[in-house]
């Protein structure tokens, strides 16, 4: 039992020693391509000014909070429906990180607003649907924790991020379907982008490394997990061992 | 230095603009070190519990 129970995430474990160390080269080129670009290179915005260069971390953290979400609740339903081992631990290793890039998106939002808008924050739909994400992204990690038996924790915080999947979309069509400050998609859009080039290369650069980033620090994150479920079974196993 | 200054001054907005990315790079780097330490910890705690115990693995 032990045998299958392992079988994926130590096929996992070896895939990771493979990959890891090339992620990680790939992400510090992509920082230092994107920094230089989005700093240095790109000239200022003919309306913001040099603020625009905010967004080149404020956009990505905000696409990573979403991905990370729908990559968290894609892991819930694969962990619940077929138990998948490493989907439960994808899924833990995810909340933090997505947790992470949502505080970043509303702290660099935030400083943009000021300028901007003339306030650090405002209760409108998209702010307040990014605070609820965090919200979210922190309580799955609670009730992730709250249960002596990991795998009661697991299911429980499992159908919360399931349900909260719902604020998704939500933040997505907040800037369509409410009146609000914060701008409209202009890079996913019909008929392209509405960003000129040499603003909008940083900003995919950019993404790309936080990209890259996450799938870094996913890797370490699931061999943690990995680690400590083994550490947990061989407590457990020489406890029982000990009654004998 | 004067193209330094200016750089730094972000056309008035550096106030905003340098805390901005100080904080990503203080909150991506930090999660990044405390991934690390608890992956080591845990292989640490792993290593520690039994050493010849490895057949459990693969």
């Amino acid at each position: 039992m032990m045998f299958h129970r392992f079988a994926n995430p130590t096929r996992f474990l070896r895939f990771a020693a493979v990959v890891q160390p090339w992620i990680a080269w790939i992400t510090v080129i992509l920082f230092s391509l994107g920094l230089y670009l989005g700093l240095v290179a790109s000239p200022a915005d003919y309306q913001q000014g040099e603020t625009v260069r905010m967004m080149y971390v404020h956009v990505p953290s905000a696409w990573m909070a979403l991905f990370c979400y729908t990559g968290l609740a894609a892991a819930c339903a694969v962990a619940l429906i077929w138990k998948h081992p490493l989907a439960e631990l994808a899924a833990k290793a995810t909340a933090p990180i997505g947790a992470s890039f949502t505080f970043l998106a509303l702290v660099t939002g935030s400083l943009w607003g000021k300028p901007m808008w003339g306030a650090w924050w405002v209760w409108d739909a998209r702010l307040t649907s990014m605070l609820v994400l965090l919200f979210l992204y922190l309580g799955y990690m609670a009730l992730n924790n709250a249960f002596d038996d990991p795998g009661r924790g697991a299911k429980s915080s499992s159908i919360l991020a399931l349900a909260g999947f719902v604020n998704v979309p939500i933040i997505k069509f907040s800037v369509d379907w409410w009146n609000t400050l914060h701008q409209p998609a202009s890079v996913v859009k019909m008929g392209g982008p509405a960003i000129h080039g040499p603003i909008l290369a940083p900003l995919l650069v950019m993404s790309v490394a936080f990209t890259t980033y996450y799938l870094w620090v996913l890797l370490i994150r699931i061999r943690r997990e990995v680690t400590a479920n083994k550490v947990r079974a061989l407590q457990m196993r020489q406890a029982t061992r000990g009654e004998q | 230095m004067e193209g330094l200054s200016a750089f730094l001054d972000m056309g008035g907005y550096g106030q905003f603009v340098w805390p901005a990315y100080g904080v990503v790079c203080v909150v991506l780097v930090g999660l990044m070190i405390e991934s690390r330490r608890s992956l080591k910890s845990a292989e640490a705690a792993l290593a520690a519990l039994k050493p010849g115990d490895e057949e459990i693995g693969p």
